[in-house]
């Protein structure tokens, strides 16, 4: 089985988000650089299903020259190929995004095209939708369970307490969520056969989108520092003396 | 002019969040008007449920569009989006013109306008916390949106033939219009292409057993600080005690000792407690996105200087293995 995983470079925040001066971008010069959490799912979930009945699996991504080292990350994790759609570092719209990669999954074998769910930054809910309509291909979202069946896969999420079952022909695309799969990590021969490979390269085009980004901003702090109940065991009873106060104490 | 809304539906009643989406989509000040999709059952004639209809009158619903689709009895993205992306090129009764379709950002919400956005080419704004119609020229609104689930607001510019928008419903109040609307339902019957009906769910009985933490009205957190796999018993009789659920940060999934479904956060479950009393987590961002809507947070940490500190109202300094299981028996012998 041919599978394609698309994954986004992020920044890695961790305790703190800072926005840069100009109010276009997240502060990275503290940080370094990740996928979304849904996408290492998807390609834990790639590898998986090809390791169970044979395939290659290519990862994909639309970023700077630098999302390279996220490839080489999904490489060492079992992927087979990497194809980076390099732009200027530019931030691309969902729209523009989801045609380059139509455009590039249109000239590959691929039966089964994996997405996250949304990627960690952006959270636009669409490019995989967007690129299975340009493709004509049947799409699900959210899923959270891939099973095998005899003409594709049957995808299964959660809604209000429910499962939602999905059947899906190949080829299509599926969106997955963290919950999916435990991810594993690298080996020390993925490593290596990471950093040896070879990354395609292309350059689609950026096109201007109706949707455009004027600021970033950090929501106002609606809490204040916290009070301190006190240290250790000897704050117990200050504490009993709140979960009263809040009527949590049945 | 109006807006179309998606309501989805909770048994008899719309969902809360599509009120508090509906409540967004009034500030465009335009008339309002709902697509919903009932089951086979619940149309017969324009018989709705009857509560749905009262609570769409309350939030100022003048036109109310009940799906027939034959051979569809339940959820199909596609047929949805398409179906909406109809009524919003023909326009609605009242109303007249739709310039605007705006959804929940629920699984379904997000996803069925992702669809219209493909099949109309329309740019798609997700998770908008507020919308205004832009001053300049129709065609143009202004908008701000979570970025990061909500650690990062977008203030952006939409320019397009209609806008299209889901709402962080967490994020909105549902507020009752001023006054209650005369609602009309009308039944409508969209040509739905076959392949558009390919992709639809097949609905399985509830998973049982346990308190669901979305809504659960106390939620117990343990993060890295809780040390492994078997830590989690304290935490876990406490949660018990103060009838809530126990949920965990992604390390604590990600190392596989407590299943996904127990995890809070941007990837995770959004919960929205009256108490949410986190242990030994640091309090990344990732993790603070699912709990923002907490009416009170207690964090128990060694690290006086753990981000949470700066998120939680009260703190407790000190090792979780201690304070927890001290509250526990101080509990217990309260009785």
């Amino acid at each position: 089985m041919e599978i394609v995983v698309c994954v986004k470079r992020v920044p890695m925040v961790g305790g703190r988000i800072v926005v840069t001066a100009d109010g276009q971008d997240v502060d990275t010069r503290m940080s370094g650089f990740t996928v979304s959490p849904h996408e290492e799912c998807a390609v834990e979930e790639a590898v998986q299903i090809a390791e169970r009945e044979g395939g290659r699996v290519t990862v994909l991504t639309l970023g700077p020259p630098e999302a390279a080292d996220q490839l080489r990350d999904m490489l060492s994790l079992g992927a087979q190929q990497a194809m980076l759609l390099e732009t200027d570092g530019r931030e691309w719209g969902p729209v523009s995004t989801a045609a380059a990669i139509a455009g590039a999954v249109r000239e590959l074998p691929c039966d089964l095209l994996l997405f996250g769910n949304e990627a960690a930054d952006t959270g636009g809910y669409q490019v995989g939708v967007r690129v299975a309509h340009a493709l004509g291909r049947p799409v699900a979202t959210g899923i959270k369970k891939l099973t095998r069946t005899d003409a594709g896969f049957q995808a299964s999420r959660e809604y209000r307490g429910m499962q939602e079952t999905y059947e899906l022909p190949l080829p299509a695309v599926v969106s997955v969520k963290e919950g999916i799969n435990l991810p594993r990590y690298p080996s020390l021969p993925g490593r290596l056969r990471a950093k040896r490979a070879t990354i395609e390269v292309s350059h689609p085009q950026w096109q201007p989108e109706g949707l455009r980004k004027r600021r970033l901003r950090v929501p106002e702090e609606t809490r204040k520092r916290a009070e301190v109940l006190g240290s250790g065991v000897d704050a117990v009873p200050a504490l009993v003396n709140l979960l009263d106060e809040l009527g949590v104490l049945s | 002019m109006s807006v179309l809304v998606l309501a989805e539906l909770d048994g008899s009643s719309v969902a809360d969040a599509s009120l508090r989406a509906l409540s967004l989509a009034r500030d465009l000040d335009e008339a309002l008007a709902v697509a919903l999709f009932p089951s086979g059952a619940e149309l017969e004639g324009a018989g709705l449920p009857g509560p749905a209809v009262e609570q769409l009158a309350a939030y100022g619903v003048a036109d109310v569009y009940a799906a027939d689709v034959p051979g569809l009895a339940g959820y199909a993205p596609a047929a949805w989006a398409r179906a909406m992306a109809g009524l919003a090129e023909s326009g609605v009764a009242q109303g007249g013109p739709v310039t605007a379709v705006v959804a929940a950002a629920t699984d379904r919400g997000s996803e069925v306008l992702a669809h219209l956005g493909a099949i109309t080419g329309l740019p798609v704004a997700a998770n908008c916390v507020s919308v205004s119609v832009g001053a300049a020229e129709p065609g143009r609104w202004e908008l701000v949106r979570q970025r990061w689930a909500g650690s990062l607001l977008e203030d952006a510019e939409l320019e397009a033939s209609l806008a299209v928008l889901t709402v962080a419903a967490d994020a909105v109040t549902a507020r009752p219009a001023a006054a209650p609307a005369g609602t009309t339902v009308h039944v409508f019957r969209p040509e739905i292409p076959a392949e558009d009906l390919l992709v639809r769910a097949a609905e399985s009985a509830e998973r049982g057993g346990g308190m669901s933490l979305a809504t659960a009205r106390v939620v117990v957190g343990g993060g890295r600080g809780v040390g492994g796999p078997d830590g989690f018993a304290p935490l876990e009789e406490l949660a018990g005690l103060l009838g809530g659920a126990l949920g965990v940060s992604r390390v604590v999934t990600s190392q596989g000792w407590r299943p996904h479904r127990q995890q809070v956060g941007q990837t995770g479950t959004k919960i929205s407690p009256e108490l949410y009393l986190a242990c030994g987590i640091s309090g990344a961002i990732q993790h603070m996105a699912g709990c923002l809507s907490a009416k009170h947070i207690v964090a128990v940490n060694t690290d006086p200087d753990a981000p949470i500190i700066a998120h939680a109202d009260y703190a407790v300094i000190g090792d979780l293995g201690q304070v927890i299981p001290a509250l526990v028996e101080a509990l217990r012998a309260r009785g």
